[in-house]
């Protein structure tokens, strides 16, 4: 107990020191900048300053010892286990584009607020303190214990299972975290987007490299820490300057009558209605050009193709013979291509031409039907998420890492109470941010637009991350001229509250720990399905320790290059994938890891027909209806969102466990025996 | 058999009982705490979203009640069931050994 207190005594210290340093590097910083230190350099410092870091942890706890290499030696301590998986858990989606999906979306982005924290409640009660009190190494080892079966009863067919599933969730997930680390190093150091993935693959590999779990897990404090001071700060500046009281996660009810107050105004004001109308022109244009297919697409490409030559014959300037060069180039090439793209630019302009949503208001919809359909999907989106969190193996092999029982719950405590502290301050920075800009930009003089639009529009030129045109020209900003994309909103933050571009560089340091972190977390789980339970339990059961810790080196680093390789590619689609992530790992991985513990008569083919069923059930319901995998809406049940088809994989999987187990004999005396133990007190 | 070890082969047995005994009493306590636990989560989270329309009739400090619980009260409720649970199943685990150690 001593030598335990004495360790979280130590690390402590380490920690403050840490802080220490941090609050240094930026007060040096921010000195540095007054003095004329140029922007770029600043993000360039903020970004290998935090990757070396890293790096050091990592090269500092570098092990070959496999209980140290796959569960940090069992002896976190319950607090910063719970910082470290707070870390594993804050994504870059988390961290980046939840304030701004907020923004756009208002109470119907709640839904992953809600599930996000409420899946910790299913970690803590139902799988937690159960998976420490089995103490092995990976969730396919629990049950492939559990359910036994295959040759010699080792659970060969679940444990498989379970690794397809861990391997595939992880995967989606882990390229859709290199994707965001290279979009935040190209945003703010200007290096080439394939650069900064590699970048960022440097500082994961040598972290978890060299160090495995215990690697990771001192490295995830550190970046919990970055990523706590690179939130709070920016919110915490805004909610002094709009209510008064630096607390944001009180302070911002206060703002909530009057932005929605502000709502109101914009909503009847003429030059709004006036932009809105414009934009409605512009759809029945396109509706009318959808309506007059393929006749219409015919007289576009020669219009387009009439402009450049007169362009070209009146000898008009480059930039104009350019820009009808590219018109050209960018015009459908077949009837079906402009079929899709013109109904997308109507789509998009219909909903600019709506009036702005009122920020609070649950479900608005303009009939019943409407509305309860938005109830739906949002319960059915909690649903999902929370059953999610409850089955992702990088969130459930935390429970391996603490001394004891005791100290996994408490660990799971800790987790969401470090969450919570980010994740209640999100919707803060949206509502805050909603108001500045609908107060201080709306109104403005176009002559006189801060700086930061400008930086920001010209970013990212292929898709803006924020676009403000005169389009009723009248020379005033108004709210419906303003496209923003909801990622602008977290990184941007610092300037609209008007703070020195140190905390910009901050903010994107935070982003780039949230996505490291997240990496991490999940490389390791891959390569860890793939070295312990595939190698070392099926393939080759004599290897040696050392041989074992090698061969999930090797491995992780392949996974890392496949991964990587994957983000360069830019899947236009990846972040839609990632709600799919937590539908396919409720569906598969839920029902057998709860059942395992609570219902003794589940057995090996329950198991084995659950993951299959529940899995299958969740990606027949995403095919069917997801637009990009080559689904219609229509199809729909319930019209419930391709996202949420855990909805249906969950009771599907339960209901599969529990049928099969019924009509197949009961487990044995081993299985007995391993619940009786599991479920009893240390 | 020598009559000797009789009586101590009879209190290993009693002891065994005992120990299935309180495992199952312990295990019984848990999973009510766990049922009882998990059906406030339900409440919570699936009252704030169906009747969110409703509650947002209601107005505490400036927030709207449902919106308020969506954004931080659900939260906030499962941060104390899990320290609740942390809590409740330390004196539990306690009262387990306790009770072993008596029989020992």
């Amino acid at each position: 107990m001593t030598a335990n207190k004495r360790y979280f005594r130590r690390l402590s210290g380490y920690y403050a020191w840490f802080c220490v340093c941090f609050a240094g590097f930026l007060l040096a910083l921010t000195v540095l900048e007054k003095e004329g230190m140029p922007r770029l350099w600043i993000g360039h410092l903020f970004m290998f300053a935090t990757i070396v870091l890293y790096a050091t942890i990592g090269v500092v706890s570098r092990t070959s010892n496999v209980t140290e290499y796959y569960v940090a030696g069992r002896r976190v301590p319950a607090l910063f286990n719970g910082m470290a998986t707070a870390a594993d858990w804050i994504s870059a989606a988390s961290f980046i584009s939840l304030a701004g999906g907020l923004y756009l979306y208002g109470f119907d982005a709640l839904a992953y607020i809600m599930g996000w924290t409420g899946g910790y409640c299913l970690v803590a009660l139902l799988i937690a303190p159960y998976l420490r009190k089995f103490g092995q190494y990976t969730i396919p080892d629990y049950l492939a214990a559990r359910y036994g079966g295959g040759a010699g009863g080792r659970g060969g067919p679940v444990r498989a299972l379970a690794v397809g599933a861990t391997i595939i969730v992880s995967f989606i997930y882990v390229v859709a975290q290199i994707y965001a680390v290279g979009l935040i190093a190209s945003r703010f150091t200007g290096v080439d987007f394939s650069v900064g993935i590699f970048l960022g693959l440097a500082s994961i590999l040598v972290c978890s490299f060299l160090g495995g779990m215990r690697g990771i897990t001192w490295t995830q404090v550190a970046q919990y820490i970055i990523i706590l001071v690179a939130f709070l700060i920016p919110t915490m500046w805004l909610s002094a300057k709009h209510a008064d009281n630096p607390l944001p996660q009180v302070a911002y009810g206060s703002v909530l009558p009057k932005l929605a107050q502000r709502e109101e105004q914009l909503a009847a004001d003429p030059r709004e209605e006036a932009v809105r109308a414009q934009f409605r022109r512009q759809a029945d244009d396109y509706a009318a050009r959808l309506a007059a297919l393929p006749g219409s697409w015919e007289q576009g490409r020669l219009e387009a193709q009439r402009r450049l030559d007169t362009a070209r014959l009146r000898n008009a300037s480059l930039g104009d013979v350019r820009n009808a060069e590219r018109a050209l180039a960018a015009y459908p090439k077949t009837v079906d291509d402009a079929d899709a793209l013109w109904r997308a630019q109507r789509a998009r302009l219909l909903a600019r031409a709506q009036p702005p949503q009122p920020h609070a208001a649950p479900f608005p919809g303009a009939t019943e039907a409407e509305s309860n359909a938005r109830r739906n999907n949002f319960l059915a989106l909690v649903f999902c998420l929370m059953f999610g969190t409850a089955a992702l193996p990088h969130i459930l092999m935390r429970s391996y890492t603490t001394p004891s029982v005791h100290a996994a719950r408490g660990s799971v405590f800790w987790t969401l109470f470090f969450i919570l502290l980010i994740y209640l301050s999100i919707p803060a920075l949206a509502v805050l941010a909603k108001y500045d800009i609908y107060t201080s930009l709306v109104g403005s003089d176009f002559r006189s637009l801060p700086t930061w639009i400008s930086y920001w529009a010209n970013v990212d030129k292929v898709n803006p991350l924020i676009s403000i045109t005169d389009i009723n020209g009248d020379g005033l900003v108004q709210l419906a001229e303003i496209a923003i994309d909801g990622d602008v909103l977290v990184l941007a933050t610092p300037e609209i509250g008007g703070l020195p571009y140190v905390i910009s560089g901050l903010v994107a340091a935070g982003g780039l720990a949230a996505a490291l972190s997240t990496a991490d977390g999940l490389l390791l789980a891959i390569s860890n399905a793939l070295s312990h339970d595939v190698y070392y339990k099926i393939v080759d059961p004599g290897a040696s320790t050392q041989k074992r810790v090698t061969i999930s080196k090797l491995l992780l680093l392949a996974v890392a290059f496949i991964a990587a390789y994957a983000a360069s590619q830019k899947p236009a689609d990846i972040l839609s994938l990632v709600g799919a992530a937590f539908s396919l790992a409720a569906s598969t991985l839920f029902a057998p890891l709860v059942l395992g513990v609570f219902w003794k008569r589940a057995n090996h083919a329950g198991a084995i027909a659950g993951m299959i069923v529940g899995f299958l059930t969740c990606l027949y319901y995403m095919l069917r209806t997801n637009p990009i995998l080559g689904g219609r809406m229509d199809a729909a049940w319930f019209d419930i969102a391709p996202m949420s088809a855990g909805i249906f994989g969950v009771p599907a999987g339960i209901a599969a466990v529990v049928i099969v187990s019924l009509l197949t004999a009961p487990p044995g005396r081993a299985s007995n025996g391993l619940v009786d133990y599991i479920r009893a007190p240390e | 058999m020598p009559p000797e070890s009789a009586p101590s082969q009879d209190s290993d047995l009693r002891r065994q009982r005992r120990l299935l005994a309180e495992r199952a009493l312990h295990w019984r306590r848990t999973r009510r705490l766990t049922a009882i636990l998990m059906g406030l989560w339900l409440l919570t989270g699936f009252c704030t979203v169906y009747f969110a329309r409703e509650l947002a009739q209601i107005t505490i400090f400036g927030w709207p009640l449902s919106f308020y619980m969506a954004a931080q009260g659900a939260s906030l409720v499962c941060l104390a069931i899990i320290g609740f649970y942390a809590w409740r199943m330390r004196q539990l685990d306690a009262a387990y050994t306790r009770a072993m150690e008596e029989s020992a």
